[in-house]
């Protein structure tokens, strides 16, 4: 719980953040051309109407409003003239404004768009183990804050191009102007330019930072919410406020810093054409009183730099929006980059009869979750991600072992708590694939079939049910195209049509999320309908009637019995008659194979085996004769 | 409780039902006033920058001003340019654009502090309100959504309250000099220049709701967005054992897809909007360029003075235009206000009565259900007529079918919900009344789901009893004797457990979530299915560590595995919410009731 308190990056000065800038830019001009176009060609417009408007307004003036002051004669004529032109040049104005602006948005909001589904495609195709050293609050934070951080830059972009098409009609006409003069303007560029670059060496690390504690404010937050019952349960509201208020308040002061560096530049970049008007001014009274050029050319040179003034500063705003879009790009695209994701081949799988799985030699070693990986570290090496594990491995979970599911047959893995179990039947299934040995189901390997021909085939009731906020039905279809009475026919298989259709709505009833309307025992028997009705040829049951209570689970064995012609199935179990169910029982320990045979054999056999499932046996009896040995006192 | 805005839910007799309010109802207004009461650092010494803020904009309004003195009488002045007096200008401008570029950074320092530490304590204020908040409410709306409000939707305010307030009172500030110098220059002039700005006043304020409500569903299509990507990480093993990832994208595409389309019907909205005031501004120049022309050519003013209003004219529009955008933004900054001011004046209907509850000392707990019934919102009573008395130091077991009501009766009794009629009473004193610190003390659940933070087992052991010292926690492992298992982690209590404990087993995981009761010290202990994954030797074992140590306690336990049953001192029989038996295991396993059939088929399956 000391999340906050971890140093999560060290600030570095990176020069080169100006030139990623510009590369993500491109990234995205890439990606949306044509709104982009659009969006330019606003920008383009309206800088060309704002140059137009200073000089609409001295056309009028010379030619309506002289005159008329002049004469003291008023024609309607030149009133509407003066309206005319005036309210054209701003027509043009507003026009370039909207066509600038809702295309710069849209733009942005594409882009946003487009990279959430990457990244959250993503999410959904690399392996359990990266999701294992990514919180899901990071995830969260990546899959919006991030984003929006990377892509907001489209909104102030157009206009800053504008900008610049401004600065090269105003500059063109200072040169034409007097290029000495001209020449002493421009050294504000540089000036901006090295502004620039200092604010981006101080800035990109704070960015780094924020967006950071940004993400750990959301996973703290994702956390705690998730825990919400047991903190409630046990009291801790206020140590959980603590924790959150320390990653808040980190938050806090590191966004105080940014504004710290930004509150510094904009006045900076501000006053810098500022310092150039008053440059040429005094350069060019000077120039004047020598004789080299006329008032008329210093005032105007003047004028064109003063109505450049406001729009550099929009050029302002985009580089000051930089860092904060390659922070973000960064951490988004080391997501989109992250390796390790399942290779899968061409192969498909029988679709007939019962199957047949074996698993030979296999062995796997979870990696320690250790260290939490950051997103867009600078250092590749910060991101371990899943192919570089840190820290000292766990104890093998599964070691060399054979495992072989007769096609048709039931076997039963029988074993101490953190045994194996769980892993074995994500490694049957290929959630994760072994470090060494293999996994076949009918003989083919599984890592040379196609993505989504396992799933087809062979169907896993985990050990902890998940629900999706959604009605019983697609609970249970999980989206295929099912009649009704085929979902009912799993509902009863699994004991669940009882509750089921006493619930408003019956198959359209919503059970919130992760199921939070339904009991424990509820939830697992809709997760049972939900193998049931894919009619798998192979069931992996792990332990999934924990929460059922004993008759219904007889109930619901045998209805699977009835119905599991043509189906293998591997089920993890403790209970005596679920055990009973198998023609094979396999006793694990310690990720081991330590035997294996019928319940006859292993109770003769394998003394840690009798000692797990006669356990409440042996507990009644003594009890009985503590009872007994009381009542002879 | 803060229910402090009238507007507030006060209808108290809906609060059981009450779901996380959207604040809805709320105008711009009164969402603003809430908010900076929220947060009250947002004002804190506010007059300070206001003050600095207009000096620094002084600053800004003088330079135009030095340049054009320097212009009109220093180059063009007659008899040739006056090289010192544009010297001396451009110096006096260079002086002030320095001073005011100092005053504007420590505008911009104060009001990002201002802004960050009023924000901070919004978000951490709304974090413990939501936890505040009982069980039902905080599940009528996804932690996704919830973690929006703490996050983005705060984020979304924080853009206004930085530069938007006091933009506006800078804007205000200089209108108002800008149409004093107006009226002087010419009164007419000016009254045409008012006359403009109406029809745009009307038009903003017409729009302002449409914003509003447009910016609002940007709100909710986030909160859902978050709630879809959360989905699909925290299922990521169903998704994947069902390779059911297509549609999980289908979903995740929608809810962005829908995100895109609020995101960018609001933008549209905001640049009509600011198109308007764009629009007024040059109209309003033309039509004075228009009146004033009249005007001049009657001699009613020069040529010269004119030209000097057309300057006025942007003084004041250019504060106007930028008004209209600020209110783009307090539209966009209200939506996401709305949202947390939601959260927290949702009022805490399981409420702890605080100071004013009553403190029960330790030891042995009596606890009385009376006529307890109970209903879920807009569901069936799923617990009926419960009267029950558990009496101090006995063990109670909890049996009956899946969704009979154990968990819920678990509940009522460690009050995570209030029952809708009834009272339970520990020691004749009833829940409600009891201070939560006193409460929590004394009866610990270990709840059906346990749920482990992503941190040591060590530090998830001690969220039971924070105060614990290591040597507290390794003997509390030894005396339930899990010490074999530990000794095989290679990092022991070490050992990081990963997020929501994915890196144990399920076993393992309830273990942990018993050591952490079992280091919390209650006087009453209730166990939902607390053993349920663990393998029947360890169970056993466990339960007889529990036995010994919690001897003199009163312990409820809820159980499908009957082997708890015939443990127990009593048991208790719920069917279908109705309690139907209460006795010791030996006189229900006879008596030919529900326990009856069900010990039957669990003694079958123990046999085999
Ligand atoms: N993601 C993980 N990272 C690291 N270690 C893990 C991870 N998942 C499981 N383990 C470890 O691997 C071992 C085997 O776990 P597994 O879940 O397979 O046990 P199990 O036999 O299913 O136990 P149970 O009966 O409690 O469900 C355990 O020691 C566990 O701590
Ligand atoms: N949050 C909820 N909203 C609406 N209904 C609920 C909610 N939680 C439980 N229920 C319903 O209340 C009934 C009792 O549920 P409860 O969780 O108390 O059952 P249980 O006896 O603990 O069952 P199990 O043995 O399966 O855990 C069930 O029918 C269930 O569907
Ligand atoms: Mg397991
Ligand atoms: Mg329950």
């Amino acid at each position: 719980m000391t999340s906050a308190t971890r140093p999560v990056d060290r600030p570095r000065p990176s020069p080169a953040i100006l030139r990623q800038g510009l590369r993500v830019l491109w990234t995205g001009i890439r990606q949306q051309k044509k709104v982009f176009s659009v969006a330019v060609g606003g920008a383009a417009l309206w800088a060309l109407a704002t140059v137009a408007t200073a000089w609409a307004i001295g056309y009028v003036t010379e030619h309506a409003v002289t005159p008329a002051v002049e004469s003291g004669e008023v024609t309607s004529g030149g009133l509407w003239m003066i309206f005319l032109v005036l309210f054209g040049v701003l027509l043009f104005n507003m026009a370039g404004v909207v066509l600038r602006r809702v295309a710069a948005s849209i733009a942005g909001f594409n882009l946003q768009a487009l990279y959430r589904r990457r990244v959250t495609r993503q999410y959904l195709r690399l392996p359990l183990s990266w999701h294992h050293s990514h919180p899901s609050g990071q995830l969260l934070s990546n899959a919006h804050a991030d984003i929006e951080a990377a892509w907001q830059i489209f909104n102030p972009l157009p206009m800053a191009i504008g900008v610049l098409v401004m600065l090269v009609i105003a500059g063109t006409q200072m040169v034409v102007v007097d290029p000495f003069l001209a020449l002493i303007g421009f050294l504000v560029f540089p000036g901006l330019f090295a502004a620039n670059l200092v604010f981006q060496r101080v800035m990109s690390p704070r960015i780094t930072r924020a967006q950071q504690l940004r993400a750990e404010v959301a996973e703290v937050a994702h956390e705690s919410f998730e825990a919400g019952m047991l903190v409630k349960a046990m009291g801790r509201e206020q140590e959980e406020t603590t924790r959150f208020g320390g990653v808040t308040n980190d938050l806090r002061n590191s966004l105080i810093n940014v504004g710290r560096t930004r509150g510094m530049f904009e006045p900076v970049i501000e006053a810098i054409p500022v310092l150039g008007t008053l440059a040429v001014l005094a350069v060019g009274t000077a120039r004047v009183a020598s004789g080299d050029l006329s008032a008329a050319d210093v005032v105007e040179i003047a004028y064109l730099f003063s109505i450049l003034a406001f729009p550099v500063r929009a050029l302002g705003w985009v580089l000051a929006e930089i860092p904060r879009s390659v922070v973000g790009f960064r951490r988004v695209d080391s997501v989109l980059q992250a390796k390790g994701s399942m290779e899968f081949g061409e192969g498909d799988l029988p679709r007939e009869g019962a199957a047949h799985s074996r698993s030979v030699g296999v062995s796997y070693a979870f990696a320690e979750p250790a260290e939490r990986a950051v997103l867009g570290a600078e250092d590749p090496l910060e991101d371990p991600g899943p192919s570089v594990p840190v820290g000292p491995q766990r104890a093998m979970a599964i070691r060399d072992v054979t495992l072989d599911v007769p096609a048709g047959r039931t076997v039963a893995l029988v074993g101490p708590t953190g045994s194996g179990k769980s892993t074995l039947t994500s490694l049957v299934l290929r959630l994760i694939d072994p470090d060494s040995g293999t996994v076949t189901l009918d003989g083919i390997d599984l890592r040379s079939v196609r993505k989504g021909e396992v799933p087809e085939v062979g169907t896993l009731v985990a050990q902890q049910t998940f629900m999706f906020d959604d009605p019983v039905r697609d609970n249970v279809t999980l989206g295929a195209e099912l009649p009704d009475d085929v979902v009912w026919e799993a509902l009863r298989t699994a004991r669940a049509d009882g509750f089921v259709s006493g619930m408003p709505g019956a198959l359209d009833a919503v059970i919130g999320e992760r199921g939070g309307n339904l009991s424990g025992g509820q939830r697992q028997r809709i997760a049972l309908a939900r193998a049931i009705v894919r009619r798998p040829r192979l069931l992996v049951l792990d332990d999934a009637t924990s929460a059922v209570d004993p008759s219904i689970e007889q109930a619901i064995l045998g209805g699977l019995r009835e119905t599991g012609d043509g189906m293998t199935v591997l089920v993890v179990a403790y209970r005596m008659a679920t055990i009973q169910l198998a023609d094979h029982i396999v006793y694990l320990e310690q990720g081991q194979v330590v035997d294996q045979g019928t319940h006859a054999e292993l109770l003769v056999s394998c003394e840690g085996y009798g000692d797990l499932v006669n356990a409440y046996a042996r507990e009644a009896a003594e009890r009985a004769a503590v009872a007994a040995d009381e009542e002879t006192v | 409780m803060t229910t402090t805005t009238p507007t507030a839910h006060d209808d108290e007799h809906e609060a059981i039902n009450s779901e996380i309010g959207g604040s809805h109802e709320l105008s711009t207004w009164a969402t603003l006033k809430r908010g900076l009461e929220l947060s009250p650092e947002l004002v804190r010494g506010l007059w300070v920058t206001v003050l600095l803020a207009l000096f620094a904009t002084l600053g800004k309004v003088l330079i135009p001003f030095v340049v054009q003195q320097a212009t009109d009488n220093g180059i063009l002045a007659d008899g040739g340019p006056d090289v010192d007096f544009v010297l001396r200008a451009v110096l006096l401008a260079a002086g002030a654009i320095i001073f005011t570029g100092f005053a504007q950074y420590v505008v911009n320092v104060r009001l990002f502090k201002a802004a960050e530490s009023g924000l901070a304590t919004l978000r951490i204020r709304a974090f413990r309100h939501i936890h505040d908040l009982s069980v039902l409410t905080q599940s009528t709306e996804r932690r996704g959504g919830l973690v929006a409000r703490v996050t983005n939707d705060v984020d979304t305010i924080s853009m206004f309250v930085q530069f938007g307030g006091i933009m506006l009172l800078v804007s205000t500030a200089q209108m108002l000099v800008a149409t004093v110098l107006m009226v002087i220059y010419s009164p007419i002039l000016a009254g045409v220049v008012y006359l403009c700005v109406i029809p745009l006043v009307v038009l903003v304020t017409k729009f302002q709701p449409m914003l509003g409500r447009a910016y609002g569903a940007v709100r909710l299509r986030v909160g859902d967005l978050l709630g879809a990507v959360s989905e699909s990480i925290v299922g990521a093993v169903t998704i994947r054992a069902y390779g059911v990832e297509e549609r999980t994208e289908a979903r995740i595409d929608g809810a962005i897809e829908r995100h895109r389309a609020a995101a960018i019907k609001a933008q549209i909205r905001s640049v009509i909007a600011f198109t308007s005031g764009q629009a007024f501004g040059g109209i309003t120049t033309a039509i004075v360029l228009v009146v004033g022309t009249v005007l001049a050519a009657n001699d009613q003013m020069t040529l010269g003075q004119l030209l000097a209003f057309l300057f006025l004219v942007n003084l004041f529009t250019q504060p106007v235009q930028q008004a209209t955008e600020i209110f783009n933004e307090l539209q966009n900054a209200v939506a996401g206000w709305r949202r947390v001011i939601g959260v927290i004046d949702t009022p805490a209907d399981v409420s702890d009565p605080g100071t004013d509850g009553v403190r029960l000392p330790r030891g042995p707990i009596t606890v009385e259900f009376e006529d307890i019934a109970f209903s879920y919102p807009g569901g069936d009573r799923v617990l009926q007529d419960v009267n029950l008395t558990f009496e101090p130091r006995t063990r109670i077991a909890v049996v009956g079918e899946t969704g009979s009501g154990k968990t819920t009766l678990a509940k009522l009794l460690t009050r995570l919900m209030d029952p809708s009629e009834g009272r339970v009473l520990i020691d004749g004193v009833d829940l409600r009344d009891i201070a939560f610190d006193s409460l929590r003390r004394r009866i610990v659940m270990v709840p059906q789901e346990g749920f482990l933070f992503d941190e040591s087992l060590m530090e998830n052991i001690r969220f039971g009893r924070p105060e614990a010292a290591d040597e507290d926690i390794e003997l509390a492992m030894t005396e339930l004797g899990l010490d074999p298992w530990l000794s095989g982690l290679p990092l022991g209590l070490a050992t990081q457990v990963g997020q929501r404990g994915e890196s144990l087993s399920a076993g393992e995981r309830q273990l942990v979530a018993i050591a952490r009761a079992y280091l919390a010290d209650p006087d009453l202990l209730v166990l939902d299915e607390a053993t349920s994954a663990v393998d029947p030797a360890t169970e056993v074992r466990i339960q007889r560590a529990l036995e010994g140590l919690t001897r003199g306690r009163t312990s409820v336990a809820i159980a499908h595995r009957l082997s708890t049953a015939e443990a127990a001192d009593v048991v208790v029989v719920v069917d279908r919410g109705h309690i139907v038996a209460v006795g010791p295991h030996e006189e229900l396993v006879d008596a030919g009731g529900v326990y009856t059939r069900m010990h039957a088929s669990w003694a079958a399956q123990q046999q085999g």
